[in-house]
């Protein structure tokens, strides 16, 4: 017992100022401990939402939704490729049902061609050479073409890669500090953004699709076919929710429009005549001079805006617009439109996502529950402290120092580790403090009882030392077991809790029998006590 | 100076004298709380039946409005709310379940949770949002889920852990004995309808592994003496081990009180639930190690040859039956 080595002596003292160290920069919150010398470490705990304030925010996909989209892009792929053949391919009879596109080639001895046609569209674009749809010919004109399942799972990866990359932009855009945004399982992603003061608008922003289309408006189409949503051949069917003519539909044409995606810029603005709020939009090369055709051969007739299946307003195309900008007018909100440019120039989510999760925290909440939990945490700690001098004096002193070390070495390891300091985590720390001490209490315990057995002063600690490690061993384990699955099955801020929990484990059992082991064996080498005070 | 001893050196009580009373009681307690979740059920929270709940404080108002409240938040077509008071009374919550059949719906509680908020805002001015927790149907299933399994988990992980560091007996005295201090912290929960979510897991799992701490101290001491004394009887042994620890059981479970106690009193208001589950925890967790944990023992015949080759005491296993014969 006595015999504690010098290299012993150092390399737990080293070890602990570097616990401490470590620690030193998350207990200065803010700003100031970037004023510390460069050799001092940088690395801080996070706060987590539940103390910082902030939203978590949980979107999910529908996987359906994305097979809805393709199977729209694949049926206007078909048509244009049937188009495209030459001699041109008759094909009718469209339709998608349950996932599946199938149509009649009119011409039976066409059907080799249309077939060969296709087959380009069958192949994934990858270099792997698998394929995303399979291609069935029944009754010997109509093709039946149904996704892969391989094909489906990629696509539904792809489309969640671009949402998460969009998502990233457009809360980027709003100019939150430090967002966190990750994909999460098959069809999920979190977004974390902390100290939100309006986590309205950020759903409002992430909940947009933010898919914008120019189609031009089927004028010649019969209103009265057009309002019971019966569509003239050629077109389609939009709701049209703020209609000046009071109809709650309009048809346009299915072919001939562009899409809103070729922009590289979108911001909101005023209509010069009526002062109302617009969005104006600026096309990219390749988009413009698609947007300068569109308009030059339609002058006089009227267009409609569409975004994401809703026609925003369907204004006169008065004049040809050739400088490859243009402006979207609608029922807009100043802020309405400010989102809405947010969101073009962000690009359109390929796939519709739900906030299926919320957790948000005022700032103020969290600041109280800061305050709160750090007055409970002093109070309970100094009770612990004093509970455990007037029980076992000398060795009292000497836990509660390896206890105070190890509220330290909590932080430094925290530190170190970046982890995140929930409020349930403040409750862990506390706990902590409750249960750090209860190996000393088995030590002491285990001490006064050989003492009590009429062991040697010397003696009575080495054995009280050896014979409670097992329990406290076996003990912890069972601890960290319990910590373990509540970190690998928990969320959010019990995750937290669970951190704390089992790093306090580590470090408690390492302060408590190893560094209190130290001192004592240090002051009985020193002073040689004929007895103890215990 | 004169130190501090909450247990008087060489302290003898005959705890297990009442084994069999305690057994009895211990055993009603288990009935009483699962006939009290059966009947009233679990107060849960939005993680784990789905819905919303907001946290509001009414900054220039001494009271909130609660019956108003209550009507314009029926009002709104979602059904009932319940409204609590939390910390200060001008401070509330604000919790709708999803009505039923909202399967169909993901974005519902958020739905639900956003008119919520417009309404607030709009009617009172002073008003500040405090928080918001809004869970899909979906996602309280998985999160209901991940919880029991975490506590399932848990229990037969750490069983299986004192099995393979002590004896099967040790392993079943410890399952009992979590058992019984889980099912009387859900029949608490039943009793006083706190409300029941996330936090509240993993209080259980932390008592759960606090108790074994406790169970594992008194276990580690019976396995000591066991191979020590030989010859004493199973009861004295037991009683004995039980004492010669009492001094440390006393100490740690009230070191871990005093710091719950500070948490309850001046924690903050949303680890209310928390705190005082693990304050109970540990008192019952305190208890079972002693009557629950070291009887079983006795019935499960352990005795100083326990500790040898496992073939035999797996067929003792055969012969005794498990531990559901005890009742």
């Amino acid at each position: 017992m006595l015999d504690f080595p010098r290299w012993k002596v150092i390399s737990i003292s080293l070890l602990l100022a570097f616990g401490v160290l470590m620690s030193l920069p998350s207990l200065f919150f803010g700003e100031s401990h970037k004023y510390w010398p460069g050799f001092l470490p940088d690395e801080t705990i996070n706060l987590g939402l539940d103390l910082s304030g902030g939203s978590h925010i949980l979107l999910e996909a529908n996987p359906a939704d994305v097979g809805e989209t393709r199977l729209q892009t694949m049926e206007e792929s078909v048509r244009a490729e049937m188009r495209r053949a030459s001699p041109r391919i008759n094909i009718g009879d469209i339709s998608r049902k349950d996932g599946v596109l199938s149509f009649m080639v009119r011409d039976s001895t066409q059907v080799d061609s249309a077939r060969e046609a296709l087959l380009p569209l069958t192949t994934g674009a990858g270099l792997t050479g698998q394929r995303d749809w399979d291609i069935e010919v029944r009754d010997d004109t109509r093709f039946v073409v149904s996704p892969t399942s391989a094909g489906l799972d990629n696509a539904v990866d792809n489309a969640m890669d671009t949402a998460t990359d969009v998502i990233r932009r457009r809360i980027d855009e709003m100019g939150t500090r430090e967002p966190t945004i990750i994909r999460q399982g098959d069809t999920r992603i979190v977004v974390q953004v902390p100290g939100l003061e309006d986590p309205e608008a950020l759903k409002e922003l992430l909940g947009k699709t933010a898919k914008l289309e120019f189609k031009l408006v089927d004028f010649e189409a019969d209103p009265n076919a057009v309002a019971a949503g019966r569509p003239p051949v050629g077109s389609q069917i939009f709701p049209y929710p703020d209609s000046p003519t009071g109809l709650p539909n309009i048809a346009v044409k299915r072919l001939g429009g562009i899409s809103g995606d070729k922009l590289t810029d979108a911001g909101q603005g005023f209509d010069q005549e009526t002062n109302a709020p617009v969005v104006n939009i600026t096309f990219d090369t390749e988009g413009g001079a698609k947007f300068a055709r569109l308009t030059q051969n339609n002058v006089g007739r009227p267009f409609a805006i569409i975004l994401d299946g809703e026609v925003l307003s369907a204004p006169n195309i008065n004049e040809p617009i050739l400088g490859g900008s243009a402006q979207i007018s609608g029922n807009f909100t100043v802020e309405g439109a400010n989102q809405l440019s947010i969101a073009l120039r962000s690009g359109a989510l390929p796939v519709e996502l739900k906030v299926v999760e919320e957790r948000t925290v005022g700032p103020d909440l969290g600041a109280d529950s800061i305050r709160k939990g750090m007055i409970a945490a002093i109070i309970g700690t100094a009770a612990v402290l004093a509970f455990m001098v007037v029980t076992y004096g000398r060795f009292g002193f000497y836990a509660n120092f390896a206890l105070t070390l190890n509220l330290f070495l909590i932080l430094g390891v925290m530190a170190i580790f970046n982890a995140t300091l929930t409020l349930p985590g403040i409750a862990g720390f506390i706990l902590t403090v409750g249960s750090a001490v209860d190996a000393n209490v088995l030590i002491n315990e285990r001490i006064r009882e050989e003492r009590r057995r009429g062991r040697r002063v010397v003696q009575a600690v080495e054995v009280g030392y050896k014979e409670a490690s097992r329990a406290i061993f076996d003990a912890n384990i069972t601890n960290v077991i319990a910590g373990l699955l509540l970190f690998i099955f928990g969320s959010g801020p019990v995750r937290g809790f669970a951190v704390v929990l089992i790093i306090g484990i580590v470090t408690s059992v390492f302060t408590a029998v190893v560094v209190t082991r130290m001192l004592v064996a240090l002051w009985l080498r020193r002073t040689r006590p004929q007895e103890l005070y215990i | 100076m004169k130190l501090l001893k909450l247990v008087p050196d060489n302290t003898n009580i005959a705890f297990l004298k009442w084994r069999n009373i305690a057994v009895a009681i211990s055993i009603l307690m288990i009935i009483g709380s699962m006939a009290l979740v059966a009947q009233r059920g679990l107060n849960f929270g939005v993680d784990f039946v789905g819905g919303q709940m907001i946290r509001t404080t009414f900054t220039q108002s001494a009271d909130a409005p609660i019956t108003e409240l209550r009507e314009k938040v029926g009002a709104l077509g979602y059904g009932d709310p319940t409204i609590q008071r939390f910390g200060e009374p001008n401070e509330v919550s604000i919790r709708m379940k999803l009505p039923e059949g909202a399967d169909q719906e993901p974005e519902l509680a958020n739905t639900m949770a956003d008119e919520i908020t417009l309404m607030l805002k709009a009617d009172y001015p002073d008003v500040r949002i405090d928080g918001v927790d809004s869970v899909s149907g979906k996602v309280s299933e998985e999160l209901l889920s991940k919880g029991v399994w975490s506590l399932v988990g848990a229990m037969l992980a750490i069983t299986l852990y004192i099995w393979i560091r002590f004896e099967w007996q040790f392993g079943a005295g410890a399952l009992f004995a979590l058992f019984h201090d889980v099912a009387l912290t859900f029949g608490f929960f039943a009793l006083t309808q706190l409300e029941f979510n996330l936090n509240i897991v993993a209080a259980l799992l932390t008592i759960i592994g606090y108790s074994l701490n406790d169970t594992i101290v008194v276990y580690d001491r019976i396995r000591e003496n066991l191979k020590k004394y030989r010859k004493m009887d199973i009861v004295a042994l037991l009683d004995l081990s039980v004492n010669e620890t009492l001094a440390r059981t006393v100490m740690t479970s009230l070191t871990m009180l005093v710091a719950l106690v500070a948490l309850i009193i001046w924690g903050p208001d949303v680890i209310f639930g928390f705190a005082a589950a693990m304050f109970l925890g540990v008192l019952i967790g305190t208890y079972s190690s002693v009557y629950m944990a070291a009887p079983i023992l006795i019935w499960l015949k352990v005795g100083p040859d326990s500790f040898v080759p496992p073939a035999t005491a797996g067929d003792r296993a055969e012969k005794i039956g498990g531990p559901e014969e005890i009742g």
